[in-house]
């Protein structure tokens, strides 16, 4: 059939689209352009891929399912302390460092999953700003627990984590990520979790079993939280249960809002300008959240459905454009 | 065949219906009319699953709709329309029919003629299918939430309020409508407040007051009810 034969082309397209960027990026590394610069750069890019994994996980649940979750750094605290605890035990065996980084992603996603579910299950009876409170309220559960447990350090840091989020990895990890969430949100499932923002008694009306859904969706992006968390643990190699305060959740429904709920596009665009952001005002860190506040105040007045609204850049769409002039954008896939 | 018997709801210390126990027979329809707050959204949240009875039965032919989901219904041909037009506001109307057949398997449905069937009988939905829900009038919602009810090719479809804050031209669009439903040969319960016209199209109808089910019989004799005529007619 002619639709999916497009959507073959589609991803084909993007997948080289995604080769070349990432091509341009290790040329730029490793040409020495930027050099002495060229490990600081690459850190921070390390630090968009999880950011950027982090935000589209939480716009999963807000932009999607129309849910507030201001407890997402907690699933990110489960999935690096769960990460870290494990690659700690293995790094004497000998395992070789990708398939060590590849456990420690998937023992992050899933020790997150699991308690995304056990929290989801009660809490999604709530909505709204209930919801909200009760993740908050989440959150600082797992962080006052993290700094009572002595596996986790206790209150002090734990460090010697082995390092093993290379820029290269955390991008194709970012790649498949953002791409799963993407035909999560295309695909039956993500179209139902739709019509459950839009109306949940229609939807149970028309047949969806509203609770079902809304679990599952919890615990997908609980599990993309987790495997964030496993990175960031993993490329910071030392933290601290304080790190993945409320402030932290705040930060990435900042980056969701601006960005544009409902929109993964929007989500990658907030989180690279808000992760170089801090990096780009070293000299005035101050005043930072001021300007935090300053950007979502505006985008409030001006653009409420964030910068990007619902809208999804589709690289075959924007190439169709650009040689047929006439043919109008079929509409693309994974946008990176 | 519906059938509930001694349902008592409550919200919290609020006691809102009281043993009420009504009966849908295949064919039928039936009105359920009262004023605001008496109970009447309370009874068809409770037969739906969206809320929970405190005591009482209720059936649907063999199956025990205390114990049924409110999502697994519709496989049963039981459709509920809510109140106040729940629609997917931000879908097209051709994906709010879609919607409709959810619960549908791909290979056993046609989802075409269905929609073909929805189309002939609401032609406007047909002139704005490209359109986002929200943007349709209120009478035109109203035809959406029934279309899409009807997508899922019920047996019985649970209405509530379909009149509400229309206007009389559109009123009596909705209940020719509600007639053509069961034409086709859908059983209808019918909640309303628009007392005069639910009781015109019925063929029995209950009246609650206060969460108890005070009158009920044929519509025909209801409509000769002092009570009624008093308290709901204006008359």
């Amino acid at each position: 059939m002619n639709k999916i034969q497009n959507k073959k082309w589609a991803y084909i397209i993007n997948f080289i689209g995604i080769c070349i960027l990432f091509s341009l990026l290790m040329i730029l590394f490793n040409s020495g352009i930027l050099g002495t610069s060229t490990n600081y750069v690459k850190g921070i890019l390390t630090t968009a891929c999880y950011t950027i994994i982090m935000v589209a996980s939480l716009n999963l649940l807000t932009g999607f399912m129309g849910e507030f979750s201001l407890g997402h750094a907690g699933f990110m605290s489960v999935g690096a302390y769960s990460s870290a605890i494990i690659t700690n035990m293995l790094v004497d065996k000998g395992i070789p460092d990708i398939i060590l980084f590849v456990i420690a992603l998937i023992v992050g996603g899933f020790a997150a999953a699991i308690t995304g579910t056990l929290v989801g299950i009660p809490a999604l009876r709530l909505r709204g700003d209930y919801l909200a409170i009760v993740t908050i309220a989440f959150a600082e559960i797992i962080r006052v627990a993290f700094t009572n447990f002595a596996i986790t350090g206790g209150g002090r840091t734990m460090s010697g984590i082995t390092k093993l989020s290379k820029f290269s990895w955390c991008f194709w990890v970012m790649v498949i990520c953002v791409t799963f969430m993407y035909m999560y949100v295309r695909s039956r499932f993500g179209r139902t979790v739709i019509a459950i923002r839009e109306d949940y008694i229609a939807s149970a009306a028309s047949g969806i079993n509203v609770t079902f859904y809304k679990v599952l969706t919890f615990t997908i992006s609980a599990f993309f939280a987790g495997v964030a968390g496993a990175m960031y643990a993993h490329y910071m190699t030392a933290m601290i249960p304080t790190n993945f305060s409320f402030m932290y959740s705040a930060e990435f429904l900042t980056e969701v809002i601006i960005g544009g709920t409902g929109s993964l596009t929007g989500s990658i665009m907030g989180a690279i300008f808000l992760s170089a952001l801090p990096e780009l005002m070293r000299d005035f860190s101050n005043y930072r959240m001021l300007a935090y506040s300053v950007v979502l105040l505006l985008v409030m007045i001006f653009k409420p459905s964030g910068i990007f609204g619902t809208y999804e850049f589709s690289l075959t769409g924007a190439l169709s454009r650009l040689f047929h002039k006439k043919e109008k954008g079929k509409g693309g896939a994974a946008d990176e | 065949m519906l059938s509930i018997k001694d349902l008592n709801v409550s919200y919290g210390a609020v006691h809102a219906i009281h043993n009420a126990s009504l009966e849908v027979k295949d064919g039928e329809i039936v009105s359920l009319i009262g004023a605001n707050g008496a109970g009447k959204t309370t009874i068809l949240h409770t037969v739906t699953g969206l809320k929970d009875a405190k005591s009482g039965t209720m059936t649907y032919d063999d199956l025990d709709l205390c114990t049924t989901d409110a999502s697994k219904l519709i496989k049963y041909g039981i459709c509920h329309v809510p109140e106040g037009r729940h629609i997917f506001r931000d879908m097209t109307v051709m994906e709010n029919l879609e919607m409709g057949a959810y619960s549908k398997k791909k290979d056993k449905y046609d989802m075409g003629k269905n929609i073909e069937k929805v189309f002939e009988r609401f032609p406007r939905l047909k002139e704005r299918y490209k359109q986002l829900a929200g943007t349709l009038s209120g009478g035109e919602q109203q035809m959406l939430a029934m279309g899409r009810a009807l997508m899922g090719e019920p047996k019985i479809l649970l209405l509530d309020e379909p009149s509400m804050g229309l206007s009389p031209i559109l009123v009596k669009e909705i209940f020719s409508i509600i007639k053509y439903c069961h034409e086709i040969g859908i059983t209808i319960l019918l909640v309303e407040q628009n007392a005069k016209m639910a009781l015109s199209i019925a063929d029995r109808a209950y009246v609650l007051e206060t969460g108890n089910i005070t009158i009920s019989g044929k519509a025909s004799d209801l409509f000769e009810d002092d009570r009624i005529r008093k308290a709901y007619l204006g008359q």
